[in-house]
């Protein structure tokens, strides 16, 4: 080859390179392995990582079964090794894929329309909110604090430098949105108020109550699902403008916070406003049906500067394996499946709340709950890990005023069980702190 | 058809296949529950009125009928596992195998963001063993992997260099992008608040240091550089231009996505850069998946530090890892958890199965690829710029264009040839733009095949334009109207208004 293209050798092909910056020597990077020895190294630090346990932790991130088709699909080379559907004739089997993501999305959330994906939900929620202020000509958001911690980080990253004011509303007694702080925090300036429901605590918003207040002074409301699977059961936010959504919960492996699926649903009239791609319907020269990447003068290699968002490649494999898990679940295995996860989580709020203290029982809820015991959460957990079960999450990190409050998660996946053994430990902890026993130092057992 | 044709491609019977709405009806299943081990619950008493009553038009089908479904729909894709995808600037190399059976493991594919460190540490291992190949890569000194694509890398960069010039009391308001440069670019730089100045390329199709010189201000933020840029061309005088930044006090940012042409030989921090997104997706070999996900860490140079996203990896005095969130200076979050975690477990299993020999060879393969075709397009193709190129080349239907065949018609017509079409119309400083970018992955014998299918388009041009002009001829669907498309847009199936 280097023959054909009058080369002596391949060093010719780098002479545009400056002498003074070329590497002359190997990079200190692990030596080649083969096949073998890669698979070892992997198996080891995922024996390292936790294998083997169950788990009770939600917030954000969810464990339910996923349906063994889901990667014989997205396995197929014509999926996984294809770039973004650009060149539609040889492109179908995305597009028309995408499509019918959005729209079973739109069926889910109620929305008339849902773009390709996002990166995941923080991003979403994100890029929802700068979408409102983009629709509304106004510039300040309202943030409800029950909104998942990380996505609120994530929002004040955005906002901070688009010079976005942000007030954060509190939440009440009940676990939901403060209703009075809400119509004290929305001005003439405000944007969007941003909720997540059901929020960071598994409680549900009254969203319709919301959306009275946010729309009586022209804000929009945007609601965050960061637990997709409970669209099977709970009403979904029809009162919302905008639908910031995490898919993870949709046959999406948790793999250690990501890749996961952020989905972005509006209505109709706001759809030139939406970042991300979207595919459309449409006919080919001939008739036929056929379906195209569209409306593309909202996106960055069109409208550079001008674009509504600088997102280019998005989640189109993972939003795949959504696609498929809806398809399994359909209309009514995805009301079965809410129903075990609702079932779950009451039986567990239920049995926890015999020994600790269950908060926010006031308002409905799905499949989380927010427990305070006497002992520091993370002494409890501790003794749960030597079950191989992995506790809630404790809460003092984003929410001091809870005190010792942890958040438990139960889906379909959670078993009677280990139920039971974590109440027990439970128990154990408040018959011992009511004893007035020592506590063990936090810090030992955490480790 | 021409006689090279069936060298590559020949039409077979592919199968018809609906909307999977169209399919659905009552009754059909692919679920199963298990038995419920808890009490039933009344979901109206525990719901009340945010019950939900009916789920829409959600589909009822069988597995069988799901497995054919998306089965059918995958064979109307081209896919690298199929053949050469020569997008310019998309680095569509080949996906190894092993990085899915790997990223699946148990305790990685389980690996809850929040469960406890001390049964996280396989997960942080695989981080800090990724960063530290990404930095001794790069040529940079620390990095952060949070960023889950290019364009999301790009704004985590440019929130940095704005931190930067903040700490400083010194805030600027603009960052300077050549005309040549991916449309992420500038619309990054709108997202952080800077206004963009454009920066016309000379006339080899690099950076004009003159120009750099005259609109290099106090203002200027940093200037954003694809090195090679979007012609394929190594920015020879990259050291002048990183001097003329840091004189006057502006960062040097690269994108990285053409990373795969220095991987080895040549690295960015050597040469002034300060801060670069990575394209795992790209240079790493992580699957594009029809679109993402991808992942864009940024690399940094050591006084960026202060101002990472958080968290922050590092290593405990006891040898464990952990998590770092105390970074007053931090930029904050730029996405929830610790970014595409899976993509850093394939992209780490590609550099292990290459080392430091593989990843050079990789490199030159890439360059010798590009510029086989280059040499075996030449004179049949047009060639906007003389200068040398690296990993990939661009030509123009300038020749073509005289018989009223543009890019795109080439494009469409090479999908009959078997081959995915090359990147069309871009970078925007090419009219009629044609940027093949072969990557490393092909073999002589499938280069020798797209030069020949390229040279018999030209042919064909001369002989029968029209032929061209209508490609592909050999698709499910052809031309697809785009214009209706956006005119009216249908972006979900409804009951309504189902064809076949």
């Amino acid at each position: 080859m280097l023959k054909a293209m009058g080369a002596r050798s391949i060093d010719d092909l780098f002479e545009p390179i400056p002498v003074e910056y070329r590497l002359n020597r190997d990079l200190k990077i692990p030596r080649q392995m083969a096949e073998s020895e890669i698979v070892d190294w992997f198996r080891e630090r995922s024996r390292e990582n936790g294998d083997g346990h169950a788990t009770f932790l939600g917030a954000g991130a969810y464990y339910h079964y996923r349906p063994v088709i889901i990667d014989s699909l997205i396995s197929r080379g014509e999926f996984l090794t294809a770039y973004t559907p650009y060149q539609a004739e040889i492109s179908q089997g995305t597009l028309q894929s995408i499509f019918e993501f959005q729209t079973m999305i739109c069926e889910l959330t109620g929305m008339d329309v849902a773009n390709a994906s996002m990166y995941d939900g923080s991003t979403a929620a994100a890029e929802a909110v700068m979408m409102a202020v983009r629709l509304t000509g106004r510039r300040n958001v309202a943030i409800a604090r029950s909104v998942h911690p990380e996505y609120r980080e994530v929002l004040a990253t955005y906002a901070f430098h688009q010079g976005m004011p942000t007030a954060t509303v509190p939440f009440a007694e009940t676990g939901r949105l403060d209703g009075k702080a809400l119509e004290k925090a929305i001005t003439a300036e405000t944007a969007c108020v941003l909720i997540q429901s059901p929020n960071f605590f598994g409680t549900i918003e009254d969203v319709q109550a919301i959306s009275e207040i946010a729309h009586a002074k022209g804000a929009m409301l945007v609601v965050s699902i960061a637990e997709a699977v409970s669209l099977g059961i709970i009403e979904p936010p029809r009162a919302a403008d905008i639908i910031a959504m995490e898919a993870q919960s949709f046959g999406v492996p948790l793999t250690f916070g990501g890749p996961f699926c952020g989905v972005i649903a509006t209505r109709e009239a706001y759809v030139r406003q939406m970042p991300g791609r979207l595919v459309g319907q449409t006919v080919d020269r001939n008739g036929k049906r056929g379906f195209v990447l569209t409306l593309a003068t909202r996106e960055q290699h069109i409208r550079r500067e001008k674009a509504t968002s600088n997102i280019c490649t998005n989640q189109a494999l993972v939003a795949l394996m959504a696609n498929i898990f809806m398809t399994i679940y359909g209309k009514v295995g995805f009301k079965e499946l809410a129903k075990q996860n609702l079932a779950k989580a009451a039986y567990a709020a239920q049995q926890f709340g015999k020994h600790a203290n269950v908060l926010f029982n006031a308002a409905p809820r799905f499949n989380e709950f927010v427990v305070q015991t006497s002992e520091d959460p993370y002494a409890i957990n501790s003794r749960l890990l030597g079950h191989k079960i992995v506790g809630g999450l404790p809460l003092k990190k984003f929410y001091p005023e809870l005190g010792n409050a942890s958040l438990w998660c139960c889906t379909e996946l959670t078993t009677r069980s280990m139920i039971d053994t974590a109440a027990g430990l439970i128990a154990e902890s408040e018959r011992s702190q009511e004893a007035g026993e020592e506590e063990p130092s936090v810090e030992e057992v955490a480790k | 058809m021409a006689k090279h044709m069936t060298r590559k491609a020949t039409r077979h019977v592919n199968q018809n296949e609906g909307l999977i709405f169209e399919k659905s009806s009552p009754g059909k299943a692919a679920w199963k529950l298990p038995p419920l081990d808890v009490p039933e619950v009344d979901t109206k008493q525990l719901l009340g009125s945010t019950e939900r009553k009916h789920l829409g038009n959600m589909p009822e089908v069988s597995e069988i009928e799901i497995i054919r479904h998306f089965t059918r729909l995958s064979t109307w894709n081209y896919a690298i596992d199929l053949g050469m995808y020569p997008l310019g600037s998309c680095t569509m190399k080949y996906n190894p195998r092993v990085n899915e059976v790997v990223s699946r493991l148990d305790g990685i594919a389980n690996g809850h963001p929040y469960q406890p460190e001390k049964i996280s540490q396989g997960a942080m291992r695989i981080m800090k063993t990724l960063s530290d190949c990404l930095t001794e890569i790069t040529g940079m000194d620390a990095i952060t992997l949070q960023p889950a694509a290019g364009a999301h890398g790009e704004l985590t960069g440019l929130l940095m260099v704005r931190a930067y010039h903040d700490s400083k009391a010194k805030s600027r308001k603009k960052v300077l992008i050549p005309d040549s440069a991916h449309g992420t670019n500038p619309a990054t730089a709108a997202m952080v608040g800077y206004g963009i100045e454009n920066l016309k390329s000379n006339s080899a199709g690099i950076v004009d240091i003159g120009v750099l010189e005259a609109q290099m201000t106090e203002d200027v933020a940093a200037l954003m550089l694809t090195n090679p840029n979007t012609l394929g061309v190594f920015e020879e005088e990259i050291h002048k231009i990183a001097d003329i930044l840091h004189a006057k006090g502006g960062l040097l940012y690269m994108d990285g996505a053409n990373m795969n042409a220095l991987v080895g030989k040549v690295r960015p921090g050597d040469f002034g850069v300060d801060l670069m997104h990575l394209n795992l997706h790209k240079t790493f070999s992580t699957p594009h998946g029809g679109g993402g996900p991808g992942s864009g860490p940024v690399a940094i140079k050591k006084f960026l530090e202060p101002f990472l996203p958080k968290p922050v990896l590092k290593s405990k005095s006891d040898g464990t890892l952990g998590f770092d969130y105390d970074r007053p200076q931090s930029i904050g979050r730029v996405r929830s958890f610790y970014g595409n975690f899976g993509m850093f477990v394939r992209a780490l299993a590609y550099i292990l199965a290459n080392g430091p020999d593989g990843l050079r060879q990789t490199t030159e393969d890439a360059v010798l690829n590009a510029n086989y075709i280059r040499k075996g397009l030449e004179g049949t193709y047009d060639l906007p710029y003389a200068s040398p190129s690296m990993h990939e080349v661009v030509f123009s239907d300038k020749l073509q264009a005289k018989k009223g065949v543009r890019t795109m018609d080439i494009a469409k017509r090479l999908i009959d040839y078997g081959f995915h079409p090359y990147t069309t119309a871009f970078p925007l400083i090419v009219p009629g733009a044609m940027m093949i970018e072969p990557t490393e992955s092909e073999s002589k014998e499938e280069l020798d095949l797209f030069i020949e299918a390229m040279q018999s388009i030209a042919q064909e041009v001369e002989e029968d334009a029209e032929l061209v002009r209508t490609a592909p001829h050999s698709t499910r669907v052809s031309r697809l109207d785009e214009t209706a498309a956006a005119r009216k847009p249908i972006l979900r199936w409804k009951p309504e208004n189902t064809t076949s």
